[in-house]
């Protein structure tokens, strides 16, 4: 009989998997189990479709991934979300109640947006209220461009990456912004103050009011909507006609910002529901060694996965957790092991882009720590900063905001910790190719 | 016989040798553009029998000669060529060469092919050929093999050069010709993207087409891991890592989405398969790309904006691309974009390969690959099967299937089910395979091997028999150019007494082996057995023949019929598949078969120098050319090159986990310093291909010589001393 491999979700992580696999010659029946109504399609463009660049329909990433397809490939079931897991019996229960038989189990159930504690966002169930999203998913990211046609102002809760890329695609739209973010400067997690301050006075440019060091307390409701709407909106709903349901945001200054659109972008968390029902190690994200095992026959792969301590929850880090676990599950390379990623940011937003990746952050052993060199250049003006940091002739970190062509020359020995043999300010005024 | 050769009691008069109305117009000898050139007859007692003149009316040189087309007189000198057969007495290996006659040479090689045939089954015995043979020695080769060797096993070092851009033509247009317009249209369109090509050192006289594009307002981007000269020509250079031009084409096909740059219409109209190449794309977003090419995504934007925004457009690939494990769907992800955006299939726009050798389109149109029959048809297809079989006068039931590609007959050499007998015309693989250590391991191992070739080349050395073939200069034959244009190289001396040509030797060799009818010596009657056996197939030289080719500055193909004008456009209608409409691929990218690592840590790359070509048979025994070019050498960078301790010109050993090979260093800024380059010409310590990986691509077989994983240190002077004492063992 033919060995039989469930995908647990149908994200970036598992279509990856499921498209290696494949073309490893593998030999199993693989099949995705997807709560979403698509086929995989590739999340990180999601800002980007809010622009109106892409088509959320376009951003479909394996169309090989179909119903239809002949034996060999694998088959995937949309609108399929699996309720529950026995990893003795080796049995999955959608949820119509189905019992599905599989050999060898594979978590890439992905991560769920992180709702702020703010009076008011959420509605009864502890889901966004009307007028409040969040963007994850391809129906958000429909619901919020549907709901932004119609807005006046919108309030973006959160200044990291996928705060200031919301924020700077509602601005693209035409719409008036204020971000509002906690820390004292954007993207604290990736960039230091100087560096927050050169990306804040792009964002101004482009239309968005950055408010740092600030803290959202409530979201004030306006003009009531018709019974069962929820801050998802369907599909269907595009464009939205209906009234907004949020009138403002009242921050902790007792500031008040006239809103009718509220994206909250406080970050994610790994979905761990199913795996911590059946009883699979659970911190943070699911737990998985080397091998990205959890168990007998499971693993976790993507943003659900925690390895060495680490949930990466990056597009990059997913799919060489996918690469090394279909090397092994295929037989190609039955001994291949992950041993984590060095991923790194890279965000480009219109005209503001840059790139981050080490200890660059709160971590910063700034100027003063022995062995460490930093060098940093910035040019004010052109809102062009950039910072490298170099244990010996290792780079341990940098930023390169505004100008990130270097990034494509300095990566690589990041994220292999290779030796770096130039001198190190031409590397950081690099295009490329050094 | 209907050519126009000299008679040479005219030629040696010295008042008739100066008249340049008595030279005779043909082509060179060496690489695709077939340059036309003139050979004026020199009087006897001189070391060269002609001189080399320009032939200002071909239209894809214009009269421009590289150094190479310039001195190609020089390998007719005596001393540099063959001038008889050569054997090694039977169990004789270590002893040398001896000169013998033809017929005790060719009774030798009979003996040797039928011996394995006997003991081992038909195909025991191999057939390897050359993309510098012309189409009537191809054809009668395949033939050869098929009919009188009854061996499936026969291929050719073109498996090497063009087979996986042969390979995505064919997936995406139907029919495989590596321009389909004539080169001289680079010129008059908006954009070219060159992938993997350096027609600055590989072709010079090609580069006129892109001086004149870029004179006439067009924009050039060249994609090379490299700067090289041609890069130096760009508007913009994109320099990714080795191995990774897949990812960058998917991710220009990306921002051509994204940016609204497709040409809808067309996509809708002449084309299919646009959503999976799109899915496809989606998952190589520009950061994305930018990580595993190393090419900054305002590069990618700048690239994808100068092609996108161009009226008419065209994408260039070369060995670059196409010379990997994943070749095929990298030349196939170029012509997506080319499709994407509507540059193809209309007047100065289009998909093309740039194909290296002298006849490597040629060549491969007519049965000397594994899998195909004359006419580009396939060898598993009954209607091609009957068709070739009825011009060949033999049951469809008797032709071979298909055999081993290139690499994986030599790997077999001397093996179980692989070939215990060799018959190798005009290649040189002990030089120019992958893994070529084990290559000539694997050479050594046959129970016999007969090279025919033009020189004493490497793999010659190791035969026990070497037949001397005569050159370009001394035979009439076709060859079928980088544009599909058939032209014709024409005698314009006599050969030395004691050499023959390629069609006497497999005449003469037939009839030994029992099959007296069929195999031709005059090129000619050749040729006309060609046009009927390719009648009807996809490359339909039908209505081709030496007269037509005279007149019309070559012709051509398709041309089925003697009133049919012949087809310098293709695709202007329609594609070459049933619907007619260009398909697209859904290709993703994947690393190269082997990355640098801890072990290995820096990518080789390999390619070529201006004044040598292909394996240096002929080019490194011509002094002026070894002036210019006088050995291998590994370029490395000058941070590379700083942390290894190292100054130009010292040498360095470049070992990979295939082999070693040594060679000084030439530090230069212009390659990425995680890159080291050697050039491939050269046997012996400085052999580059000693290094390269065979893994194979899974469509077009073709090997991985653009990128495998080297480490690179100083040569001690002592390791270097044995590594040539080694090479001279070996040669």
């Amino acid at each position: 009989m033919t060995r039989r491999i469930a995908v647990v979700g149908a994200g970036m992580a598992a279509a990856r998997f499921a498209e290696r696999f494949r073309l490893l010659g593998g030999d199993a029946e693989v099949t995705l189990y997807g709560a979403e109504p698509c086929a995989p399609y590739n999340r990180v463009l999601l800002a980007d479709a809010l622009t109106g660049r892409y088509a959320t329909d376009d951003l479909t990433s394996d169309l090989a991934l179909d119903l239809t397809l002949p034996s060999g490939d694998a088959r995937l079931r949309t609108d399929c979300a699996v309720t529950g897991l026995d990893t003795v019996a080796h049995t999955l229960r959608l949820a119509d109640g189905e019992q599905v038989p599989y050999d060898e189990l594979v978590l890439a159930t992905g991560a769920e947006p992180v709702l702020p504690p703010v009076d008011g966002l959420c509605g009864p169930g502890g889901r966004p209220r009307p007028g409040v999203h969040v963007l994850r998913t391809a129906a958000d990211c429909r619901g919020l461009a549907g709901a932004a046609a119609h807005a006046r102002r919108a309030v973006v809760i959160g200044g990291g990456v996928l705060g200031v890329s919301a924020a700077r695609a509602l601005a693209a739209r035409g719409l008036p912004v204020t971000l509002v973010h906690r820390a004292g400067h954007l993207v604290e997690r990736d960039l230091d103050g100087a560096a927050g301050e050169i990306l804040r006075r792009g964002l101004a440019e482009l239309g968005v009011e950055v408010r740092t060091g600030s803290v959202a307390r409530e979201v004030r409701a306006g003009t009531p909507v018709g019974a069962g709407r929820t801050g998802f909106p369907p599909p269907s709903a595009f464009p939205s006609t209906a009234p907004s349901a949020v009138a403002a945001v009242r921050l902790a200054d007792d500031h008040v910002l006239d809103a009718d659109l509220v994206v909250a972008a406080c970050g994610v968390a790994p979905r761990t529901a199913l795996a911590r029902t059946a009883g699979l190690p659970v911190r943070t994200g699911v737990v998985v060694d080397d091998r990205l095992s959890c168990a007998p026959d499971a693993y976790a792969i993507g943003d659900c996965a925690e390895h060495r301590g680490t949930v990466h929850g990056t597009a990059v880090a997913a799919w060489d957790q996918a690469d090394v676990l279909a090397a092994r599950l295929s037989g190609a390379a039955p001994d291949a092991v992950y041993r984590g990623s060095r991923p790194y940011t890279r965000l480009t937003a219109g005209p503001l882009a840059y790139a981050a990746f080490g200890e660059t952050g709160p971590e910063d052993p700034g100027p003063g720590t022995p062995g460490v060199d930093v060098l940093r250049l910035a040019d004010a003006t052109r809102g062009s900063y950039k910072k490298l940091l170099l244990r010996g002739d290792r780079i341990v970190g940098g930023i390169l905001l505004g100008d990130p062509a270097a990034a494509a020359a300095l990566i690589r020995a990041y994220e292999r910790d290779e030796p770096v043999v130039t001198d190190p300010l031409y590397l950081l005024t690099a295009q490329g190719a050094c | 016989m209907t050519t126009t050769g000299t008679d040479p009691a005219r030629a040696s008069d010295p008042a008739r040798a100066g008249d340049p109305a008595r030279s005779t117009a043909t082509h060179c000898p060496y690489c695709a553009l077939q340059c036309g050139m003139r050979l004026r007859p020199l009087p006897a007692g001189g070391p060269e029998p002609v001189e080399v003149l320009e032939r200002p009316d071909f239209p894809v040189n214009l009269g421009a000669l590289c150094g190479k087309g310039r001195s190609a007189a020089a390998v007719l000198r005596r001393g540099a060529r063959l001038t008889e057969p050569l054997v090694r007495d039977a169990g004789a290996r270590d002893k040398p060469l001896r000169p013998a006659s033809w017929d005790e040479a060719l009774d030798r090689v009979a003996a040797g092919l039928t011996a394995a045939r006997r003991q081992y089954g038909p195909d025991a015995v191999g057939v390897f050929g050359g993309g510098g043979l012309t189409n009537e020695k191809a054809y009668l080769l395949g033939k050869f093999a098929r009919v009188a060797l009854r061996t499936a096993n026969i291929d050719y070092n073109g498996r090497f050069c063009m087979s996986s851009a042969a390979a995505a033509h064919r997936r995406a247009f139907g029919i495989d010709r590596g321009l389909p317009f004539p080169l001289a249209d680079v010129a008059r369109t908006d954009c070219v993207i060159l992938v993997g090509s350096n027609p600055a050192e590989t072709m010079p006289p090609a580069l006129r087409h892109f001086r004149e594009l870029r004179e006439n307002g067009g924009r050039l981007i060249v994609v090379d891991p490299r700067r090289t000269r041609t890069a130096e020509l760009a508007d913009l250079h994109l320099q990714p890592l080795p191995g990774t031009d897949l990812a960058l084409a998917l991710g220009l096909l990306h921002l051509l989405i994204a940016d609204g740059r497709l040409d809808k219409d067309f996509i809708a109209r002449r084309t299919t398969g646009f959503a999976q190449a799109r899915a496809a794309a989606m998952a190589h977003w520009p950061e994305h790309v930018e990580r595993l090419t190393g090419v900054p995504v305002a590069r990618l934007a700048a690239a994808a904006a100068m092609f996108g925004d161009a009226a008419k457009g065209m994408v260039l690939t070369a060995r670059g691309p196409e010379q990997q494990s994943k070749g095929t769907d990298t030349v196939s992800a170029w012509i997506n974009l080319c499709l994407a955006a509507g540059k193809a299939g209309r007047p100065g726009s289009g998909y093309g390969c740039l194909t290296g050798q002298g006849n490597g389109q040629g060549g491969r149109e007519h049965g000397q690959k594994a899998d195909q029959l004359p006419g580009y048809r396939s060898i598993t297809d009954p209607a091609a099967r009957a068709h070739v079989a009825a011009v060949w006068g033999v049951d469809p039931a008797a032709l071979p299937g298909p055999g081993r590609s290139a690499y994986e007959l030599l790997d077999g050499l001397g093996r179980d089910g692989g070939a215990r007998a060799l018959l190798l015309m005009g290649s040189n693989p002990v030089v120019s395979a992958p893994r070529a250590a084990h290559v000539t391991e694997r050479i050594r191992a046959l129970d016999f091997l007969a090279v025919s070739d033009v020189v004493l080349s490497e793999t010659a050395h190791l035969a026990d028999v070497v037949l001397p073939a005569t050159q370009w200069a001394e035979e009439t034959g076709t060859t079928t150019n980088l544009e599909g244009r058939v032209i014709l190289r024409r005698k314009a001396v006599d050969a030395p007494e004691g050499v023959r040509s390629d069609l006497a030797v497999l005449h003469g060799l037939a009839a030994r082996l029992g099959v007296p009818g069929g195999f031709p010596e005059d090129p000619e009657e050749v040729f006309e057995e060609l046009r009927r056996a390719s009648a009807g197939g996809q490359a339909d030289y039908a209505g081709i023949s030496y007269d037509r080719i005279r007149d019309e500055d070559g012709v051509f193909w398709p041309c089925p019929g003697e009133d049919h004008p012949g087809t310098p456009r293709l695709f202007l209608d329609r594609f070459a598949t049933p619907d007619g409409r260009a398909r697209f691929a859904a290709v993703s990218h994947r690393p190269a078969a082997e990355e640098p690592d801890g072990d290995y840590p820096l990518f080789l790359t390999t390619g070529r120098v201006v004044s040598q070509y292909q394996s240096g048979a002929q080019t490194r025994r011509v002094d002026e050319l070894n002036r210019a070019a006088p050995g291998p050498f590994v370029e490395l960078h000058p941070a590379l090159a700083r942390r290894l301790g190292v100054g130009e010109g010292e040498l360095l050993a470049v070992s990979s986990r295939r082999g070693r090979a040594v060679a000084p260093a030439r530090v230069t800024d212009t390659i990425r310093p995680d890159t080291v380059f050697m050039p491939f010409h050269w046997g012996g310590a400085g052999r580059a291909n000693s290094l390269t990986n065979p893994a194979l691509d899974p469509v077009s077989r073709m090997p991985e010589f653009k990128v495998c994983a080297v480490r690179v240190e100083r040569a001690a002077s002592a390791s270097a001393a044995t590594e040539t004492a080694a090479t001279e063992t070996e040669r």
